[in-house]
């Protein structure tokens, strides 16, 4: 049993064993996800199918300039996800703590986008329940598409918030000098977690925004 | 390896002598403390859910509404299925007798993650007490199902408080099921190869595999029921466009595999049952792993079935018929190895092998139903009857509850370190077998005759069966008040257990009973396949062997 700097917790019998473990463990969570995400899909893929017209008309009442705005935003925190993660392979706290830090702003300027964006929605009149107003659509049931997209995009930015506080914790972590290299881990499966994060991104964004809107 | 342990004085430091105090409990991450703490919990829903079925049983003893009204039965039918599905059948064998088992028959200290486990507790607990407050502050009727448009606009009952209970219940299986998993893969001793392990964790690993595939679908599905009912946006409301049927999709893709969850993992029990009461190796042991995978698989592709008279195409139907027709197939595999295992076994008849051959014949009855059901036209005219219910009745309670308690009674000396009385076990389960068949044989007569379910009141020449019903649940119920009474005094009073009461193959019965907290003092090194049952063994007993089996 070899147990450098002392990371090995007593269920395991060595460090390898260890984050094999954490790694499958990791995975087996996003699939998960995966499936939470794919039946919203699979409904989406129903509703859009069953009223193409009223999803292309909807769509055309997203703010694409803003939508992409934070596609590349989003696109820019998978990078310092990815230096963080780079940054504790070698050890190094302080890099850890820069690139989080990166990442922490980049995923906050996105929610503040999707805050701008949902407060447009109120004032249009695009949220759906009882402040919908249907009357400006030519088409009906445009309110299934605001539906899926406030469920979708809701859903999304939970992950965010959620990807937002870990890096938090993940910080104090690291300057409390608890992340050291036997538990890069840490910041390795943070990182399998934004990216995942950001690929959902990657699909709602043409889904929603993109999809039909010259049909 | 420490020598001869066993005496009847005080046992050595064992995971339940090892502290004492409320706070070792509840923040323990001993996978076999977790698995008592569900224990504790679990049997409590158990008999909440019982008292519900107790209440639709006296009511449905006379044919009109004399107990109660028609929305309060409504309710009854719901917390009964909401509470035994989610919070008795689906974590009970997994949550209680997988978390105790699965370390020690893998040769590991714990589960790969301990803290996590712990948090499954907890979270299935906080979804007990949203469901328990839906219970108390006036309870719930949309049916365990929670069917829309009436779930999520019509129902004037507590929706939101139990759908939030199944959501977070829901995230607990799901972590035990990544544990699990996780566990299998990477915490296997020395020479456990997969094809050794004990058929009890493949049931398992099949079952985590649908727990972590399926249940965030039932998440996707809840969480949009219920931001529908709060927010009235229109997802599966006809009114706004939106298609109910597409909600029983979404329900039934999780739902019908959550069968497997609760059935698979009793699969793995009787199996371990069997062979160890007929002191042979279970005969096509790779048959029967590789079918649970086959039944997990295959599982997902069969939802349909509860739709065919719900709208759905009739191509569709046809092609889930088939592949329901299918999935019928690894369980018998399963079920005639077992009998191949009995035919020329020695069989002994104790309690945890009555269980066992009884769940044999209920399973197989409860199996051969399902068939009718998922013949197009014979469902068309048996559904939502009382078919179905005795049908899933019995693969739920015959088939899962049984092998539950069998495993219960199988590992108790091995949990508690006691063993418990033997007469009153076998009393008890005959008990149980009989009560069971009473109850429900007669419910596939009504249902054939068109009694439909979830009714209270019913037209008079259906009662000399709902009489029988209602007389069979009430031995039923007799029959699980006995071990609870049983189990609770041999704590106390019961015989300290041998390490191995049965001369039993498996690791765990290589450590003493109890376990001590990390299981093994060391690794143990695996050399044989799995239920190697030697000549020498194989024997008739002489007397109670005590001897550890060598380990390393
Ligand atoms: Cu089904």
């Amino acid at each position: 049993m070899s147990d450098p700097g002392g990371a090995v917790l007593h269920q395991f019998d060595d460090l390898d064993q260890q984050v094999e473990a954490g790694r499958l463990g990791m995975w087996a969570f996003l699939i998960q996800e995966v499936l939470f995400f794919g039946g919203m899909f699979a409904v989406y893929a129903v509703y859009r199918h069953r009223f193409p017209e009223s999803f292309a008309e909807g769509s055309h009442h997203l703010d694409v300039l803003l939508g992409g705005v934070n596609t590349v935003i989003l696109i820019g925190s998978s990078l310092t996800a990815a230096l963080a993660v780079h940054a504790a392979e070698r050890g190094h706290a302080r890099g850890i703590v820069t690139w989080l830090v990166g990442t922490i702003v980049l995923g906050g300027a996105f929610l503040g986008v999707k805050a701008v964006e949902y407060s447009h929605k109120f004032h249009d009149g695009l949220i759906p329940g009882s402040g919908f107003v249907s009357a400006q659509f030519e088409t009906e049931n445009v309110e299934v598409f605001y539906s899926l997209y406030f469920v979708l995009t809701g859903m999304h930015a939970l992950h965010m918030v959620i990807g937002v506080g870990i890096m938090i914790w993940l910080i104090a972590l690291t300057l409390r000098g608890y992340i050291t290299k036997e538990r890069q881990q840490y910041i390795e499966f943070f990182g399998l977690y934004w990216h995942f994060v950001d690929i959902v991104w990657i699909f709602l964004f043409p889904l929603l925004y993109l999809l039909g809107r010259h049909g | 390896m420490s020598a001869q342990a066993t005496s009847a004085a005080e046992p050595q430091r064992n995971y339940l002598n090892a502290d004492y105090g409320i706070k070792s409990w509840l923040l323990t991450t001993d996978h076999k403390r977790i698995g008592l703490m569900y224990l504790l919990t679990m049997t409590l829903f158990f008999f909440l859910g019982g008292a519900f079925a107790v209440a639709i049983r006296l009511e449905l003893a006379t044919p009109h509404g004399d107990l109660v009204e028609s929305e309060t039965y409504n309710k009854l039918f719901t917390m009964h299925g909401v509470i035994m599905i989610f919070f008795f059948l689906i974590p009970s064998i997994p949550a209680v007798l997988g978390n105790f088992l699965l370390p020690l028959m893998l040769g590991a200290r714990d589960l790969a993650f301990p803290r996590l486990n712990l948090l499954t507790w907890y979270l299935f607990t906080i979804g007990g007490v949203f469901t328990l407050y839906a219970v108390v502050s006036g309870g719930v009727d949309t049916g365990w199902t929670f069917y829309t448009p009436y779930s999520s606009t019509y129902a004037n009952t507590h929706v939101i408080a139990t759908a939030l209970g199944v959501f977070i219940t829901g995230f607990s299986s799901i972590l035990t099921g990544l544990n699990f998993i996780v566990t299998t893969h990477k915490m296997r001793a020395p020479g456990l190869t997969w094809f050794r392990l004990p058929l009890f964790v493949w049931a398992h690993y099949a079952t985590s595999l649908i727990q972590i595939l399926g249940t965030p679908v039932l998440a996707t599905a809840i969480l949009l029921v219920g931001i529908e009912r709060l927010f009235g946006v229109g997802i599966f409301d006809p009114k706004l466009g939106g298609d109910p049927v597409l909600f029983q999709h979404l329900f039934w893709f999780y739902s019908h595999p959550a069968v497997y969850i609760m059935i698979l993992p009793s699969m793995g029990v009787i199996s371990e049952l069997i062979s160890t009461f007929a002191r042979k190796r279970v005969f096509g042991y790779s048959f029967i792993a590789m079918s649970s995978l086959a039944i997990a698989i295959l599982g997902f592709f069969v939802w349909g079935h509860h739709m065919f008279v719900s709208g759905q195409s009739v191509y569709a139907g046809v092609v889930f018929s088939l592949l329901s027709m299918l999935v019928a197939v690894p369980s018998a595999v399963k079920v005639f190895n077992w009998t191949a295992t009995l035919y020329k076994g020695s069989i002994q008849f104790s309690t945890p092998m009555i269980y066992a051959l009884g769940f044999l014949g209920l399973f197989t009855i409860g199996g051969l139903t399902g068939l009718f059901l998922a013949t197009l036209a014979v469902d068309v005219h048996v559904h939502d009857t009382y078919f179905v219910v005795a049908h899933f009745h019995y693969i739920m309670v015959g088939g899962a509850l049984m092998a539950y308690l069998g495993g219960l009674h199988f590992w108790w000396p091995k949990i508690t370190g006691r063993m418990y009385p033997e007469f009153l076990g076998k009393i008890s389960a005959v008990i149980i077998f009989l009560g069971f068949n009473l109850t429900f044989f007669p419910q596939f007569l009504l249902g054939y005759l068109g009694m439909p379910r979830r009714y209270h009141v019913y037209p008079d020449e259906f009662q000399v069966l709902n009489v029988l019903s209602s007389a069979g649940a009430s031995i039923l119920g007799l029959g699980y008040l006995i071990p609870m009474a049983y189990l609770v005094w041999s704590l106390k009073y019961g015989k300290r257990a041998p390490s191995n009461p049965w001369r039993a193959s498996g690791l765990e019965w290589t450590t003493p009973s109890p376990p001590a907290t990390f299981n093994f003092d060391r690794t143990p090194v695996v050399t044989t396949e799995a239920y190697h049952y030697s000549e020498e063994l194989g024997a008739p007993r002489t007397g109670t062997d005590v001897r550890e089996v060598e380990i390393v």
